[in-house]
């Protein structure tokens, strides 16, 4: 089995981040593994070592040169080798289905059996680009799955709904699969990983060497804010019960939701 | 003049509270608003759907068992958005609608973004966050069908002008014979506890963080939280430490809510817990620690244990 994981090199959720001139970010923090690829790498690694013929963990990734970082971690957490599409260009996730698309088809003879990503991006949110995966392979889709059953000519997969519902699908194989975070515990490297996996190949394409169709659509960032708090905090005192009584007159009078 | 379809999300038979702000959203000079509804009856919604200002209710009743299927109603949603020649369409940004919108515009090739706060169709632009919720991004669509997913009670639900007194027409959209061999629905699940209100769509959101020290002094949230119809959220120590399922984490890696009033139960505040709740109305933290981060990026602070001033709220409650 051939198992793509897409990949993406996203800032750390922790640092602040400062916008400079108005659509950009300063790019000049600590940048990682997306966290939902995270469980996207820990799962495909599990299909690997469950099955019998021989299989392999490649992640792909669409990103500027240092998102080879990302690639590394992933190779540490177990996949076997990466594939970087270079770019400097921002791409919507129109543009970056077609890419990995390319990407994933440049050999023949290594068609993926199955596709992962993660639900979605912390940087850009967008939640679509295993859909458009999908629609470009033909294959099936299902996203924000917290279970994954691989059987001989399908997968069994839950998609987690919210406030605990969640529908079972049947994807027949190969299909695309949109890690959630209940999917599994990400399977941190150990430092004899780490060294283990530096002899791992990273081969690196070009997006402007890579056969893309242009998308007639497209989605641009034209404006980027702070997201401003301008929240004034008051205090409520007193004993237990009349801060019960104030909590309830903000919930009726102000709110209006009561 | 644009033609808009709007994707009616119904919860047993009812159109779900959010919709209606995503309708006033949707609404404007020289556009014209076809609602779709997949799995209601029309007939029972019309007149609720009419003093939103919507004039054209397309019936795509599908059968019950496509309604489950989310390719079969992105199938039926596509047929319709070429039938009436629909510019852009609207949906929420609910679990259900994460699972079909996308798929849409996949399909079609077209541009959509999720969870807008704002749409502005002059411009064809939308506002989402990005960066976890610390940046509002304003996006230019291209292309001959946008797609938007509305985040749920971004906008304040306004019916029209009673003195307009709309009629809505009722067209038949047949959509039988759809079907999808790739991807089938073999089990639907509820959540445990049906009576759960849903953590996106609420108004009302109580969530507990770690001041709330176990698993069994959630049960307290929950007995308000009936109170109040309002939802019970948790932060990722309280998820991490086994005391709530992931499916009510609220935050960078859990949901991302905007009810309209969040009341947040020994929670510190990180930054990762802000990017899933920041956007919300009115914000009422309880804390022991003064210095917890929230406390002082709230709208009401109260320095006490919640153990003790939630019990007492839901007293209040319940005594009318």
């Amino acid at each position: 089995m051939q198992i793509y994981v897409c990949v993406k090199h996203v800032p750390d959720s922790a640092v602040n981040i400062t916008i400079i001139d108005k659509s950009h970010i300063d790019e000049n923090v600590t940048f990682l593994l997306n966290p939902y690829d995270e469980h996207a790498v820990t799962e495909a690694v599990r299909i690997r070592d469950a099955c019998q013929e021989n299989s392999e963990v490649i992640v792909v990734c669409l990103g500027k040169a240092d998102a080879e970082n990302t690639i590394r971690s992933a190779l540490a957490m177990g996949a076997d080798r990466g594939l970087l599409i270079v770019s400097n260009e921002e791409h919507d996730s129109i543009e970056t289905a077609r890419a990995l698309k390319a990407a994933m088809a440049l050999k023949k003879t290594e068609k993926p059996s199955l596709i992962f990503t993660g639900k979605e991006s912390i940087d850009a949110e967008g939640m679509q680009t295993m859909f458009r995966l999908g629609a470009l392979f033909d294959f099936p889709v299902a996203t924000n799955v917290t279970r994954v059953d691989i059987e001989e000519t399908r997968a069994i997969v839950v998609s987690e709904l919210s406030g605990g519902n969640a529908n079972t699908y049947e994807l027949s194989l190969p299909c695309v699969i949109g890690a959630g975070r209940g999917l599994n515990t990400p399977k941190y490297p150990t430092f004899p990983d780490i060294v283990k996996s530096r002899k791992r190949p990273v081969e690196k394409i070009a997006f402007t060497d890579l056969t893309i169709d242009s998308p007639k659509a497209g989605m641009k960032i034209i404006q980027l804010e702070a997201l401003k708090q301008s929240r004034n905090p008051k205090e409520i005192t007193g004993d237990p019960g009349s801060v019960a009584q104030k909590i309830l007159s903000i919930l009726e009078q102000e709110a209006k939701v009561v | 003049m644009k033609n808009i379809g709007i994707v009616i999300e119904t919860d047993n038979g009812k159109i779900k509270e959010a919709v209606w702000g995503m309708i006033a959203m949707a609404r404007g000079n020289e556009i014209e608003l076809f609602a779709f509804v997949l799995d209601a009856d029309v007939n029972v919604l019309k007149k609720d759907l009419e003093s939103f200002g919507i004039l054209k209710i397309v019936d795509i009743s599908l059968a019950k068992d496509q309604q489950s299927n989310p390719v079969v109603k992105t199938k039926a949603l596509i047929n319709a958005i070429k039938e009436f020649n629909i510019n852009a369409l609207f949906g929420l940004s609910t679990a259900e609608g994460k699972d079909i919108l996308p798929r849409v515009a996949a399909m079609l090739d077209s541009p959509l973004v999720m969870d807008c706060i704002d749409v502005d169709l002059e411009q064809n632009s939308a506002k989402t966050s990005q960066y976890s919720g610390k940046t509002i991004a304003t996006i230019k669509l291209s292309g001959d069908v946008l797609l938007f997913g509305v985040r749920p009670n971004s906008v304040e639900p306004i019916k029209v002008s009673a003195a307009e007194k709309p009629t809505a027409e009722i067209i038949q959209f047949d959509c039988e014979g759809l079907y999808c061999d790739s991807l089938k629905v073999i089990n639907t699940m509820a959540p445990d506890q049906s009576a759960r209100i849903n953590l996106v769509e609420a108004n009302i959101i109580i969530t507990g963080g770690r001041g709330m020290k176990n698993k069994e002094n959630f049960t307290m949230l929950f007995q308000c939280a009936k109170k109040l119809n309002a939802a019970v959220g948790a932060s990722r120590v309280a998820v991490d430490s086994g005391w709530a399922p992931y499916s009510m984490q609220v935050g960078q890696t859990g949901e991302k809510v905007s009810p309209k009033v969040y009341i947040a139960c020994g929670i510190s505040g990180s930054i990762q817990h802000f990017a899933g709740m920041k956007t919300s109305g009115i914000v009422i933290a309880i804390n022991t620690d003064e210095n917890a981060a929230i406390m002082s990026n709230c709208d009401y602070y109260v320095m006490a244990d919640a153990l003790n001033i939630i019990p007492e709220l839901t007293k209040l409650l319940t005594n009318g």
